[in-house]
């Protein structure tokens, strides 16, 4: 029997594997693509939750979610692009002329 | 065991495993193509929820259009073939414990923790689809967080644009 357990369980890794992704990773694509997969963890549990208590708001607050990972995606890919015609990098270690 | 749970391990093994390969891979490109079939099985996953609708929009926007999105950026930059000095940061130490903490405080109280209530499809689904539901609450009740939803795409685009936008053709135009 599945339980709401396993889908919080679950969640929690996929979003744990994002974090780990950005905390370890160099490569500001890599970084991005984790930062959808914790947005991705995070709409399971919402899912899963509105399955569970019965209610619809969990469903629409996903798709919320996938409109501002829209968003978000459209303009950290736009910043990379302009990142790397400047820097020729992609590598977040070289990019701290705004470090302190 | 049952079909839901067979299916279920399956859909949960193959989305943990290509998140992980996804997140470890140096080029980028084999990334985007782990995190493909891992953002299907999660769409595979709400079908078991009943979530139809979002199942269907997680396949047509996320890997239709977002990952697509990431894949041209790779391509036209042609990032694949970019190598970081390191692949893994300097703060691994400190990054791995942070996550150990994390996994602990998540799983093991998860696990700890009971949920007593009903385990079902909401209400809205039953007398109608899943789609007219999701219709139904989103037109009426949170009307204004979707308008709200498009002008954020919109400023969206419009930062798109002008950040990717080249220098040359500001100064000709």
């Amino acid at each position: 029997m599945i339980t709401l357990t396993h889908y919080l369980v679950l969640a929690s890794i996929v979003f744990l594997i994002g974090v780990m992704g950005v905390l370890l990773r160099r490569n500001v694509i890599i970084i991005l693509l984790s930062i959808e997969l914790m947005l991705n963890g995070v709409n399971i549990n919402l899912v899963a939750f509105s399955h569970y208590l019965q209610n619809m708001t969990g469903q629409v607050f996903v798709f919320f979610v996938m409109t501002v990972a829209a968003a978000e995606a459209a303009i950290g890919l736009a910043i990379v692009v302009v990142l790397f015609r400047n820097r020729e990098t992609v590598d977040v270690d070289e990019i701290s002329l705004m470090k302190w | 065991m049952g079909l839901e749970s067979i299916l279920f391990y399956y859909f949960a093994i193959v989305i943990v495993a290509t998140a992980a390969l996804a997140v470890s891979r140096r080029n980028p490109v084999y990334a985007v193509l782990f995190l493909l079939p891992c953002l299907v099985h999660i769409a595979g996953l709400w079908l078991f929820l009943g979530a139809e609708f979002l199942a269907a929009i997680q396949i047509i926007i996320y890997t239709g259009a977002i990952m697509v999105l990431y894949l041209f950026v790779i391509f036209i930059l042609d990032l694949g073939s970019f190598r970081t000095k390191r692949i893994i940061h300097q703060q691994k130490s400190l990054a791995i414990a942070g996550g150990l903490a994390l996994i602990v405080q998540l799983v093991v109280l998860t696990i700890a923790s009971t949920f007593p209530g009903p385990f079902g499809p909401p209400q809205e689904v039953v007398s109608g689809g899943n789609t007219q539901a999701v219709g139904g609450v989103l037109y009426t009740d949170f009307l204004f967080p979707f308008e709200l939803a498009s002008l954020v795409l919109l400023v969206a685009i419009f930062g798109a644009v002008v950040l990717a936008r080249k220098e040359s053709e500001e100064t000709s135009s």
